[in-house]
Parts: C-alpha cells; structure tokens; sequence
C-alpha cells in the first residue's frame, strides 16, 4: 500500500489541476468534478480488476453499472401499495414460471441419456411452453402496474429500505449478472468476449429503458432518497448560516457545498476501503496466480488451476464493484434515468481511465479516472474557447462560425480518441504501470 | 563452390545460438539430406539458409553470389523455393489456386508449369478444383511441394516433407522428390526418418548440437558404424 | 384466393421489402468487418464510425452539388457524391492504417490489442463527424419516393393491401446486389483478389510466396472503406443520417458477421439477412395476417407478436449472443479456426 515519489507527484498534479478548476471556474465546479472522479475511479477499479488483472476484455461495463443503479431504485424509493396490490401476483407467478422454464432447460441439457436431437426439440418445446404460460400472466400484471398513476409511479416502487443499503444490493446485483454472463461466456476467445458483452451490456438497458414496470423505463425515477441531509434543510441551521457568512458565500450556496463535499468524505471512505483491498488481494498469493493464469494460461492450467473457474470469479468481483460504483453514481444524483447509459460515457470512457492510469495497477486506475474525467468535463469548455477564440476573425452569423461553435463540445470525443491511442503507442503500460 | 552454399553460420534466437559455425551445401540434379538427433538444429539451419532467421556471422552464397543480407521473399525472386513443414497449403483455397499463389511473383504465363506439376503429382490431377484442407495428409504434402515448385525454383527445401505421413506415402513422395532433382533442381530436406532419406540422398549431412558432425555421400553415411549406432538406431 | 393474396402483399410490404433492405445494408457493413478480421485479424470496432464518415462526406458534397444545381433527377443526388465519399473515406482508412494499426501489425501484437486500439480509432472518428457535421438528425434522399405507392397498388390489382416500394429500396437492393457481386468476382477470380485470400487463410505461407503483406492490407482497407460507406449512404437513403444511430449499427453488424462465421464473406451476407430478417419479422404483429389466412373461429387472441416493437435493436444482440455461446464459430464456417 505505498506509493513512490514520482507517482506521488502524478497525483498531486491532477490534485493541482482540481485547484485551479476551483479558482477558475469554482469551488462547486471543482467538487462535483471530483465527487464524479471519485466514482469512476471506483468503477475503474471493478474494470481493472476484470482486465488488468485478468486480461478479461469487459465491454459492458454499462450494463453492471446500470445494474447497480437499478437496485438504488429498487432497494430505497418508496414502494407503490396499489400496484403491488394490482400487479405483484402476476409478477411473482411470471418469475416462478421463469425460474422453472430455466431449470427445466437446464435438467434437459443435462440428460445425456438422450439423443442430442430430442434434447434440442424438448428444449425448444419447454421454452415455446414457457413463454406461452408466461404471458398469460406478465402481460396482464405489467398492464395493471403500468396503469397505476402512469404519470407518478405506474411501477412497482422499491422497499423503502435507507439508500446506503443499496450500495451492497447494487453490487449483489452486478455480481449476479456477471455469474450468469461469465458462465456463458468466459470460454470465449477474447474479442468474441468483448462483443459479447458488449452486447449483453446493451440488452440490459433496452430491459432497463422499456420495462416501465420495474423501473419507469425511460419516464426516469427521480427523487430517490438521499444518505445526507438535504440542502433547503441544512441552509436553514445556525451552523451553516455562520460558516456561510465566515466565507462569504450566500447560505444555500454554502449548503450545496457541504452536502457536496458529504458525499466526496463518503465516496472517498468507499475508494479507500476498495483500494485496500484490492492491493491485498493483488499481494496475495491468489493475485500472484491470478497474474501467472493471465500470462501464461496453458502453463497455468497445466499446473492444475482452474482457470475457467478463477475468470469467473475476478469477473464476478469486478462487476460487483462497478455495480457498486453504479449504485453510487445513481445515490449521487438522486435519479435513475435509463436513457442516459451509453457505451461511450459508461464503458469507452471507463476503459481509456484504465489504460491511461496503467492496466493491473490499482492506483494507476484510480489515477486514469481522476484524470480522464477531469479531461473529459474540461474538455467541452475548454474546446468551446478555443473554437472561439480561433474562429473570432469569421463574422457573427457566419454558418461555419455558428457550426463550429455549436459542435465544440464534441471535441472531447476527438481527446479521448487521440489519449487512448497515445498512450496504447508510446506509453502501453499506462501511467503507473503494474508491478510484479 | 557449390551452387547453394552455407558457410560456417552461426546464429539462433536471441542470446543462445542453436546453430554453430555450420556448412551446409547443395548442389543442382542432388538431393541433399539433413539429419540429426531432435534440438540439432536442422530446421534452424534450413531458416537460415532461406533468410528466416538471421546470421550472426557466417554467409550464405547462391550461385556464386552472396545474399546472406536478402529476405526470404527476395531469395523466392532469385530462385529458392521453401516447404514449411507444417500449414505449408492454402486450405480454404482450390489445388489449382494454391498453385497459382505459388506462381504468384512470376509475370508469365504460368499454365505449363500448372501441368507440369500436376503430371509431376498424377494424384491430383482429378482434386484440382478441390479445396486443398480437404485432401488427405500426402496429397496435401503434394500440393505444398507444387505450390513451392511453381516459381520454377533452382533450389527447392523442403522442411520434414515426410513427418506424419504413412510409409507408402513417404516412399511416394520421395521418389517424386528424386524425379525433382533430375530436372536439374537443388534439393535440399530436413529428415527425421533419417534411414530412409540418406537411401536416397546424393549428400547427407548430420548435424550434432549445430555443428557438422558427419558429411558424406548417402550410402557412404548408411555404412558409417558410428552414424548407424548413434543416430540411426543400429 | 383473395385472402391469401391480401396475406401475402401484406407480408411483403410489411416484412420481406423492408427486411431485405436492411439485410442489404447490413450485409455490405458485415463484410467489410468480416474482411478486416480475416486479413488484419482483428474485430474492428471502428468499422459504424467508417461507415458514419463516409456517409458525412458524401452528405457535404451532396450539399455542394445541390447548392450548384446538379442533380441528376429521378435518383437521388447522394448518389452522384457516392464516388467522392468513397474516395475521402478510403483516405481515411488508409491514413489510420498508415499512422495507428500498422505499428501493431508489424509488432504483431494481441488481437485483443487492436480491438482496443480500434476503440480509440472510434472515439476520433466518431468526435470528428460529429464535430464536423453536429449530431442532428439529416436527410439524404432527395429524389422521387416511390416506385410504386401502396395506393397506386391497390388500384392495379385490386387487393385491400397495398404493397409500397420506395425508389431507396430499390436502388439499395440493386447497388447491394452489383457490389457483392463485384466483390466475389474479384476474391474468386483475379491475382489480386485470390493473393488476398491467400493471405487471409496463411500470412506466413502467402509470404513465402511473395504475396506483400502491405499491398494486401491496403487493398482490404479500400474494399472495406468501400463497402461501408456503400452501407452508410444506402442506410441514409433509406432511412436518415444521423451519427448516433450509426454508431450503433456495429453490434448488429458484429451480429451478421458471426452468425454466419467471422471471416467468412458469405457468411457476413447471409447473417445480415437473418438479423434483418428476425429484426422485422419477430417484432411485427402478424394479427392482419391471420385474420386474411385463418378463418375467423380459429384465430388466438394474442400473441400476433412474439416480442414488443421496443425491444427490436435488441434482437440483434440477443442474436450475437446467442450465437456466440451455441456456436462461436458461426452457422456456415467450414474452417476450424
């Protein structure tokens, strides 16, 4: 758990960056720069975990963070009594039938007495069956759910449970996911996995975005419920007012600062522990093996490891924390919005802080997220002057002045693009390169 | 000096050289024959004969003229011609097409040899429209010494031309190999079933850990004590 | 009699029409990414930003020969421009080839490697038409609609459905058709074509031969530059340009290109079918239908629809991943690879 001078130092200047930001643009700019950092800098770490680590190419990262998120919705907003009253039958008869059609599907593989043509036919007629029976009971309960007050709940709503409960359920959730994906797809040469994933990640979402039942698909749950005290309520304490007038800022100011700077203390407490164990497990003789299956996966075999076996469970802990860190992000925001998970922001994005920062080192990857999301964020308005300021000598009104003004924030794609490929280049191992 | 001509070549992968000052040469209308324990490295000496793997020191001649600098793609437009030992065809392409991609540098018509070689390998005659992976392990064998003879080449080597092949097959393919050389064409193989091929090499030699240990006709090598007791089995 | 000729009109204008479009544009996509991965082996995911660009370019220049009256009225005037977009995208490629992919390809490194540079490659390529060209919503097709409208239809042969075929359709299926015929020409039948093949199938083998390996590498670049701003232009004929869904089109794709076997050109043809194909047909109420073809008495009453409209992008990925975990090598490879 130490860290050398030089690395130090890399540290230390995006913290620098971070102050400026703060003097330039403002203090609440710069937090909730850093209180984002923070998350992907968890969400690198699950990603690291699964790549650096392992070599597993996991390009969907989206999906377990969405993952995570859902479970912040179904874990702390408050249920819906009239649509569980409505729906929630139909909807525990639906999982029953599922469950059942899977293990039935799953007994059949597994009778090897028969031929293989009888078990695909008896397999395809368990799957036409269940389908069958489970419309007659999941199409009328989504409708009644649906149906109940579309404009405020028309879902089944959450337990109502504290909101950091979610954080553990989040990454219960990935972690899940990843079981059932892993298991299906670890045997795969390593592009196939990356598309398959890829894939799956993008399956997710459309469930997400269109099972209005669930999650209010994309009419969005908002208003989720927070670990902290809210603004309006903390502006209002004597505590506050003081420290408000101390600094001279204007009391609801200084609240949003506080609740900001809350969530950096909790977020960072979160990172701390994960980075601790991360590097103790990385240390460990399970992280040295980890790293010889990588390396040499025919040799490690041979020696009797389980390789199959062992990808699946770094696959399964690195979802788990980028479930986490979905969990988080969507606490942080206080809304679940299903429309807004896009590979580029949820899984590009993850995967040139992981390469940048130095895949297979911890603090490389919490360094690449604290750097590519500050980029990322400074990228739009420090673009958009630049294209002003090199495009000033063109008239007002101009077509291409009014183009190119307009389009300036799609630089930061061009950044990210060229920053991968830099580094990918001339600097593979990344910033902090991994240790052995 | 002969007409392919390898002297005192010294090299090997990275720090350990396999191969240690070692001379090999072949002459045209010859067969040559490399033998030798396995780690020998025979196979290393026939890369570095073609430009595959790079000298230390030591040179490589071809008729008379100096192209131990070449890469392997130029020594094929100066006439050598090489058999990998394995995935050594085309598989998803046609017999026919093979040939043709081992044609490919030549900007004549390249139809005569196409039936040249075909009359060469009577056995694949009826197979040329068929996919080369389809055929079995000799005819494949075939089909790689006919793509490699497309160029019409003045040295062919040829890799272990006879490694998992059937004895019947073996002794089909050599004696298609002879008939190679009587047109005038150096040939030069790397042979594990070492009995069998110094029968019929004009020269043999035998490589011990790099180095030229014994260098003698054929027959010459087949009678030698010593080379029958150590290397040939008694 | 009537019924089933209802039935069978409805079908067409509802399902074999469009899906065969979209299986077209699919398809010249598939095998461009199918070339990529049997000469340059690796998956590149940069191949729906290729395809964005080139249809950017030929959008710019469509634009210029608009501002200066030159259309060539009935057909669209994209497809005038079609020549120069398919020029500056195989500059394009070639200059990435030149400047990003080659390094690794001399080095040899990881498959894996290049899918994630390629990812880099996307990020630019994907900032630079959407910086160029803003992400909005943008119009192609400029010439006549319809071949024949659906009403035109029903006055001609008197049926209840009426079977639309727009001008787009037409001119995809047949550019589709010209050029995968072309293309299969040249694989079979010319050096250049055969040597790429060879290539493909023995790097080290087509070497010894004295195939180049750059000479075959930037041809495969403009054939697949080619073919994907081919498939871009006709997607935006067809339906809209516009750089957000194109980045998208590269999982379905990915999904024709390994259902029917990575590498494999027919392959990439017939899986771009079969995702168009399951994308309309298992999202389309087949209610109409049946009320043409069973009589009234037998008709269920659900289930005209296997899976909801929303979930139609979908399809195609739960095709790739059901492809790649029954049988990775995809539905019509013959090669153990």
């Amino acid at each position: 758990m130490s860290i050398s001078g030089k690395n130090f130092m890399l540290f230390a200047a995006v913290a620098a960056v971070l102050c400026v930001i703060a003097a330039v643009q403002s203090v609440a700019v710069a937090v909730t720069i850093v209180n984002l950092c923070l998350v992907s800098a968890v969400m690198s770490l699950g990603l690291n975990i699964q790549w650096g680590y392992a070599g597993l190419p996991n390009l969907g990262v989206m999906g377990f963070a969405a993952l995570g998120g859902l479970a912040v919705v179904l874990v702390s907003a408050p249920g819906v009594p009239a649509a569980i009253a409505a729906g929630g039958p139909g909807i525990i008869a639906s999982f029953v039938v599922v469950v059942v059609t899977v293990a039935a599907v799953v007994g059949i593989r597994r009778l090897t007495s028969l031929s293989r043509a009888t078990r695909v036919a008896a397999v395809i007629a368990v799957l036409a069956l269940g389908y069958l029976i489970l419309g007659r009971y999941f199409g009328p309960a989504k409708n009644l759910i649906e149906a109940i007050d579309p404009s405020a709940t028309g879902y089944l709503g959450g337990l109502g449970l504290p909101v950091l409960l979610s954080w553990p359920v989040g990454a219960l959730f990935a972690a899940a996911a990843a079981w059932l994906v892993g298991k299906i797809a670890l045997g795969l040469r390593g592009d196939y996995l990356a598309i398959a994933s890829l894939g799956i990640s993008e399956i997710i979402i459309a469930v997400l975005k269109n099972e209005d039942w669930l999650s209010r698909g994309v009419k969005n749950v908002v208003g989720l419920p927070r670990p902290l005290p809210d603004e309006l309520g903390l502006a209002g304490t004597s505590w506050l007012q003081s420290l408000a007038i101390q600094f001279g800022i204007s009391p609801p100011d200084a609240a949003a600062l506080v609740v900001k700077l809350g969530y950096s203390a909790l977020f960072m407490l979160v990172l701390a522990f994960l980075l601790l164990l991360s590097e103790k497990a990385l240390h460990s003789p399970w992280g040295r093996m980890i790293y010889a299956v990588r390396d040499n996966e025919i040799a490690a075999s041979a020696m009797g490891k389980n390789v199959k076996n062992l990808h699946l469970i770094v696959f399964v802990i690195g979802a788990a924390v980028i479930g986490l860190a979905g969990a988080m992000l969507v606490t942080l925001d206080g809304q679940f919005t299903p429309g807004t998970y896009q590979p580029l922001r949820f899984t590009f994005l993850i995967w040139v802080m992981v390469i940048v920062g130095g895949s297979g080192n911890n603090w490389g990857a919490v360094l690449g997220a604290l750097i590519i999301w500050t980029c990322w964020i400074e990228a739009d308005p420090i673009g958009t002057w630049l294209i002003q300021h090199s495009i000033g000598w063109l008239p007002v009104g101009n077509a291409m002045r009014d183009q190119l003004t307009a389009n300036a924030s799609q630089m930061r794609l061009i950044v990210m693009g060229v920053i991968l490929l830099v580094t990918l280049r001339f600097k593979p191992g990344g910033l902090i390169p991994e240790r052995h | 000096m002969a007409f392919l001509a390898g002297t005192e070549m010294t090299g090997g992968y990275g720090a350990i050289d396999i191969l240690r000052s070692c001379s090999i040469s072949a002459e045209k209308g010859q067969v040559t024959v490399i033998v030798g324990p396995n780690g020998a490295g025979k196979s290393t000496a026939m890369k570095a004969l073609f430009g595959m793997l790079p000298v230390r020191s030591g040179s490589v001649q071809l008729d008379g003229e100096d192209i131990t600098a070449l890469t392997p793609q130029r020594r094929v437009e100066k006439g050598m011609s090489f058999v990998p030992q394995v995935l050594n065809v085309f598989p998803s392409m046609t017999v026919l097409e093979n040939l043709e991609m081992g044609g490919y540098l030549r900007k004549d018509d390249i139809r005569g040899t196409i039936e040249e070689v075909l009359e060469l390998f009577p056995a694949l005659q009826p197979k040329r429209r068929q996919l080369a992976g389809e055929l079995s392990g000799g005819q494949r064998q075939q089909v790689a010494v006919g793509r490699a003879m497309m160029t019409r080449p003045k040295v062919l080597m040829l890799d272990e031309p006879t490694a998992g092949v059937s004895p019947i097959v073996m002794d089909e393919l050599f004696d298609r190999i002879i008939e190679v050389a009587r047109t005038g064409i150096a040939v030069l193989m790397v042979e594990q079933n070492a009995k069998p091929a110094l029968e019929i090499a004009d020269v043999g030699y035998v490589l011990v850990q790099g180095e030229n240990k014994f260098t003698d006709t054929g027959s010459a090598l087949l009678a030698n004590d010593e080379v029958r007791m150590t290397f040939l089995g008694g | 009699m009537q019924d089933y000729a209802n039935a069978f009109v409805l079908l067409l204008n509802y399902v074999v029409v469009p899906a065969t479009t979209y299986g077209c544009q699919l398809a010249l996509g598939a095998l461009g990414v199918s070339l990529i991965f049997s000469v340059l082996r690796f998956s590149n995911f940069a191949h729906g930003e290729l395809m964005s660009f080139g249809t950017m370019i030929t959008l710019l220049v469509t634009w210029w020969l608009q501002a200066h009256g030159l259309t060539i009225q009935p057909l669209a005037t994209a497809l005038l421009a079609l020549p120069a977009g398919v020029l500056v995208t195989v500059l394009l490629s070639l200059a990435t080839d030149r400047f990003v992919y080659r390094y690794y390809r001399i080095k040899r490194s990881d498959p894996i490697v290049l899918l994630i540079v390629s990812i880099g490659v996307m990020l630019v390529m994907s900032g630079l038409v959407r910086f160029i060209i803003g992400t909005d919503d943008r119009t192609l097709d400029d010439g006549v609609r319809f071949v024949i409208s659906a009403k035109q239809f029903r006055d001609l042969t008197g049926l209840q459905e009426g079977l639309a075929i727009r001008a787009t359709q037409i001119i995809t299926i047949a550019l589709a058709a010209v050029s995968v015929g072309l293309l299969f020409w040249f694989l079979r039948h010319t050096k250049t074509g055969k040597a790429m093949r060879a290539f493909a199938d023995n790097e080290d083998l087509a070497g010894l031969s004295g195939i180049s390996a750059q000479r075959v590498v930037t041809i495969t670049w403009v054939v697949a530059a080619t073919l994907a701003t081919l498939a871009g232009v006709l997607y935006g004929l067809d339906k809209s340009f516009r750089p957000f869904v194109y980045q998208q089109l590269v999982l379905p794709i990915f999904a024709a290109a390994i259902v029917g076997g990575f590498g494999n050109p027919v392959g990439a043809i017939v899986g771009g079918f079969i995702v168009a194909f399951s994308e309309v047909a298992l999202t389309y109420s087949f209610k109409r239908f049946f009320s043409y073809v069973l009589p009234a008495d037998w008709l269920p009453d659900g289930l005209y629809q296997l899976i909801s409209t929303d979930y139609k992008y979908a399809v195609s990925f739960v095709i790739l991943v059901v492809v790649l975990i029954v049988r990775p090598s995809g539905f019509l490879n013959t090669r153990s690879s």
